[in-house]
């Protein structure tokens, strides 16, 4: 006799797919933001369960900082072209003739440049009414409360005071020219779900989330590893080999490494299960300025 | 932020434990003074769901601007919302992870103030259990009953009546006894399956995960242990298969799926299906997933189905059993949660979801509204902003709906604004078929400008010619009393005597004319309703109309009498006993009656108390009927 449930793993799952099928059905050219991680990876696999047998009905979208980690570009381009899948690599050219990095205009003007105009430059160009994220609830406060369907006006604002309610699995995505969406599927996934995850369904994560001896330096309590050269070493900086991993995945100067053994799935979530600091803890962005994650989502950050 | 995991497990017992663990989604009611925030806190702190750094920011928060001088302040972890309002973040329901032993959760944490309705259906609306906290110190307040009416109204059917803060009451059970009698009484209207109380002090830790030695008169569960331990799988409809399509996958011009999630119930390759609206039949041939074809899904899989034949199929459609289906019907009646900024007013029209499908549709009327503090009734004009009332809707198109109480994914639907495109309204259908089906018979006609028509030729003349009087016969009784039998014996005789009269049968009307209609009662008061409207244009033209229906209810067969007009209407009882009806019925009708919707057996069938006319059908034969009925007629229609 069989039992008719589903653990809460498979719950999830149902819940994505049918969250991916909304959007395919809904929107006149979605776009699967694509942004190497771990949740991306997750993310890129529950799209093709959604449309099984059939291929993505739309294409990938990477923004490309050009400051990300060399072997996320390369897992990027190898993921591509072993699943045969549509690829949108786009760069704020602008940003990169004026010389943007973080090293030099500081974190906060470089994420708004390279990241979020980089992204609504994207979208208009393309013409894209509904973007797919990988962002979850539980990775901190201001999204504890976004919805799966978030509407983003002309200018790309997501306004918190005027969001629509969502009842059941009834997602408004009706929009008018101009508007976009935003669509989140994984927003009832924990870090936790997502790594449970990628085990039992053994999906292919970026190397840099398992631990290896790779070159680092310390700084304002982070470890930032030298994964290139434009990396300007301060007086007394002298980077060490140490056996270091990745909770999450960005741009490299912004990213924070933890010093970790955990080589193999298990081992990460046996880690997670242990220590749990909260993920964004290593992503420098967010500790800018007070609920900061609010302010930049306002103003058209993912 | 806001994930919460045990912090002493390994992995592998993690995916063991995983490996069995459901997830259960809660909503917390009540505000911040009832000491919400210090609950949940609570009860994260003590089931060890704290992260290291969580808990070392809670402990100089507690310093900082904690309540408990110094010492740990539950509530600030949860709370948040003072900070937010410090910080000026927009204040909204926040969802909450954490898992423990047995059970995954997400909490829905809905702030107390502005948008109070609006949030709680909201996060009511996807939520299994709900803890309603009650401040032993006041007691039932009107709050309460918002919260219970809310929770009652989006179908929660577990919950957890927390009343807290017992420290401040000397944890005395006289207390607790009241505040449990109250609340018993405020919900007595309400179906819940599951109604528990537990005494708590959120602050000093009774009863939240441990147990209390202060309270040792309370014998029940802690707030953890209910939580954990309530079955709400029951709650899952297994039994109606509804398959709303979201979307067709067409990969190939060999591959033609129908994906969606079962709302409910379980489906198999063979199964014997009805497409909504088209009603046509067809059968599944194969569930499809990324991870292999299944041979038995259920309520809450997503999947992809294909079938045996190539039917037209298209998203917003609904796939059911054929034994086994959902109402077809461009009207519904339904309790509407009003969330637009303007009042909402009737012949409004606007965008609506339900399941998969979206249609117009327009609110013809407002019933009344609910207080829900009162739950009193009272008419209305308008809803304003949070209002609740019950409304009459029209859909712009057919769409298979069913009532919320049965199904609460084919039974909700929102309404939303046609120039904003703002969700305005949150509906749940409600179960009024009786209702709807008097609606048939005394529906106004669509335009208002329709104007009836007519010939320049007298009633009267065509009497003269027919050498009669038309009137309308209504043959009602079982199926197989005899009543097409003897309305085609009585047509025979009259027009042997020059007379014109017409035999309008059920089955053959349900060949053409009413082939949409099933066999519920309310889909045979339908047939009932356009045989009469045809009656009537005969009557109209002078010519008798012979109608053989079962028309089960006297509620049916008194509209018909109104709609023809009780001067030119005969009732005629067919009265035949049930076995002898079972023994002479051709079709073999009443073997299916398990399956089938039969009068008399498998629904009712209300024996006529105002028949003009009784046939003893099983003591005469038909012959001897029909000129029982042509004598009657005699007296007042035939010359």
């Amino acid at each position: 006799m069989a039992s008719y449930s589903l653990t809460h793993l498979e719950q999830l799952e149902a819940e994505s797919i049918e969250i991916f099928r909304e959007v395919a059905a809904t929107f006149r050219k979605p776009v699967l933001m694509y942004s190497i991680g771990k949740d991306s990876s997750v993310l890129l696999h529950l799209a093709r369960k959604a449309f099984h047998p059939g291929k993505l009905p739309f294409p990938l979208l990477h923004i490309d900082t050009t400051f990300k980690f060399r072997e996320m570009i390369a897992f990027r381009d190898r993921v591509v072209r072993e699943l045969g899948l549509e690829l949108i690599v786009h760069t704020n050219e602008e940003g990169v003739r004026k010389g943007i990095s973080p090293f030099v205009q500081g974190s906060a003007v470089y994420t708004d440049i390279m990241k979020t105009d980089a992204l609504k430059q994207a979208i208009e160009k393309y013409q894209f009414d509904c973007a797919i994220g990988g962002a979850r609830r539980d990775e901190e406060r201001s999204r504890a409360k976004e919805r799966i369907f978030s509407f983003r006006d002309a200018h790309h604002r997501w306004d918190p005071k005027s969001q629509r309610p969502e009842l059941w699995r009834l997602w408004n995505t009706r929009i008018r020219d101009g508007e976009s969406m935003r669509a989140f599927p994984l927003s009832n996934w924990t870090e936790l779900d997502v790594w449970h995850y990628i085990h039992v369904e053994n999906i292919p994560v970026v190397p840099l989330y398992f631990a290896a001896l790779r070159p680092v330096v310390r700084r304002k309590g982070s470890l930032i590893m030298v994964d290139d050269d434009r990396l300007p070493l301060e007086p007394g900086e002298i980077p060490e080999m140490r056996l270091v991993r990745f909770r999450t995945l960005g741009c490299y100067p912004l990213t924070g490494a933890v010093e970790s053994p955990a080589t193999t799935l298990p081992e990460i979530l046996e880690e997670l299960l242990c220590t749990n600091t909260t993920e964004r803890h290593d992503r420098l962005i967010d500790t800018d300025q007070v609920a900061s994650m609010e302010q930049k989502k306002r103003d058209g950050y993912f | 932020m806001s994930t919460f995991t045990p912090s002493t497990i390994d992995a592998e017992t993690f995916l063991r434990e995983q490996r069995r663990k459901e997830l259960v989604r809660i909503l917390t009611c009540g505000n911040v003074d009832d000491g919400k925030s210090t609950l949940i806190g609570r009860l994260l702190l003590d089931a060890g769901l704290l992260a290291d750094d969580a808990m070392k920011t809670l402990e100089e928060d507690s310093k900082r601007y904690g309540t408990t001088g110094g010492a740990i302040d539950p509530a600030l972890l949860m709370d948040g919302l003072q900070a937010e309002r410090e910080q000026g973040i927009t204040i909204d329901v926040s969802y909450r992870y954490f898992f423990t032993e047995k059970r995954t959760f997400i909490l829905a944490d809905v702030p107390g103030h502005a948008q109070y309705t609006r949030n709680m259906a909201t996060a009511a609306s996807t939520s299994d259990m709900a803890v309603v906290l009650i401040d032993a110190t006041k007691g039932v307040t009107e709050q309460t009953y918002r919260h219970t009416a809310i929770i009652a109204l989006l179908g929660i059917r577990h919950v957890l009546v927390t009343v807290n803060k017992m420290d401040l009451v000397g944890y005395d059970q006289a207390v607790f006894d009241r505040i449990r009698a109250d609340f018993g009484e405020c919900c007595a209207r309400f179906d819940f399956t599951d109604l528990h109380y537990i005494p708590v002090s959120a602050l000093a830790g009774d009863n939240v995960v441990h147990g209390s030695a202060s309270m040792p008169w309370y014998r029940g569960g802690t707030l953890m242990h209910l939580l954990e331990t309530l079955n709400v799988a029951s709650d899952r409809n297994l039994i109606d298969f509804r398959f709303p399509v979201q979307i067709v996958l067409r990969p190939n011009s060999t591959f033609r799926g129908f994906a969606g999630t079962i709302a409910s119930g379980t489906v198999r390759p063979g199964d014997d299906v009805v497409i909504f609206p088209s009603r046509k039949h067809t059968r599944i041939r194969s569930i499809e997933t990324f991870d292999g074809p299944l041979q038995e899904a259920f309520a809450g899989q997503a999947v992809a189905l294909t079938l045996t034949e190539e039917i037209d199929v298209s998203r917003g459609d609904v796939l059911a059993h054929p034994q086994n289906v959902p109402t077809l019907d461009d009207r519904c009646e339904a309790m509407i949660v009003w969330m637009g900024e303007e009042p909402l007013t009737p012949h409004q029209t606007f965008f609506l979801r339900l399941g998969r499908a979206e249609s117009l549709a327009t609110v013809d009327a407002i019933r009344y509204e609910l207080d829900v503090q009162t739950h009193h009734r009272k008419d209305a004009a308008s809803l304003p902003m949070n209002g609740i009332g019950r409304c009459s809707l029209t859909f712009h198109q057919p769409l298979a709906f069913d009532s919320y109480a049965k199904n609460r994914t084919t039974g909700s639907f929102v309404l939303i604004d046609r120039v904003t495109n703002a969700t305005v309204a949150a509906g749940m259908v409600l179960d009024r078929r009786r209702e709807d089906a008097k609606g048939r018979w005394q529906m106004e006609p669509r335009s208002r400008t329709l104007r009836r028509e007519s010939g320049s030729i007298a009633p009267k003349q065509r009497e003269k010619l027919w050498k009669q009087k038309p009137v309308t016969l209504l043959f009602t009784g079982y199926s197989g009393a005899g009543k097409s039998t003897i309305a085609y014996a009585l047509e025979e005789q009259l027009f042997e005597e020059g007379h014109i009269a017409v035999v309008l049968d059920a089955e053959n009307a349900r060949l053409g004319l009413n082939r949409d209609l099933g066999f519920t009662t309310e889909e045979r008061s339908e047939n009932v309703r356009r045989v009469m409207e045809v009656a009537k244009m005969l009557n109209d033209a002078g010519i008798i109309a012979l109608c053989a229906l079962v028309a089960p209810t006297d509620e049916i067969r008194r509209n018909a009498r109104d709609l023809i007009g009780s001067d030119r209407f005969l009732l005629i009882h067919c009265d035949a006993p049930l076995e002898i009806c079972r023994k002479r019925h051709p079709k073999a009708l009443y073997q299916k009656a398990h399956e089938e919707n039969v009068p008399g057996v498998s629904s009712a069938y209300e024996i006529p108390s105002d028949a003009d006319l009784i046939l003893r059908t099983e003591e005469e034969t038909p012959t001897q009927c029909a000129q029982k009925v042509a004598d009657r007629m005699r007296e007042q229609w035939l010359f």
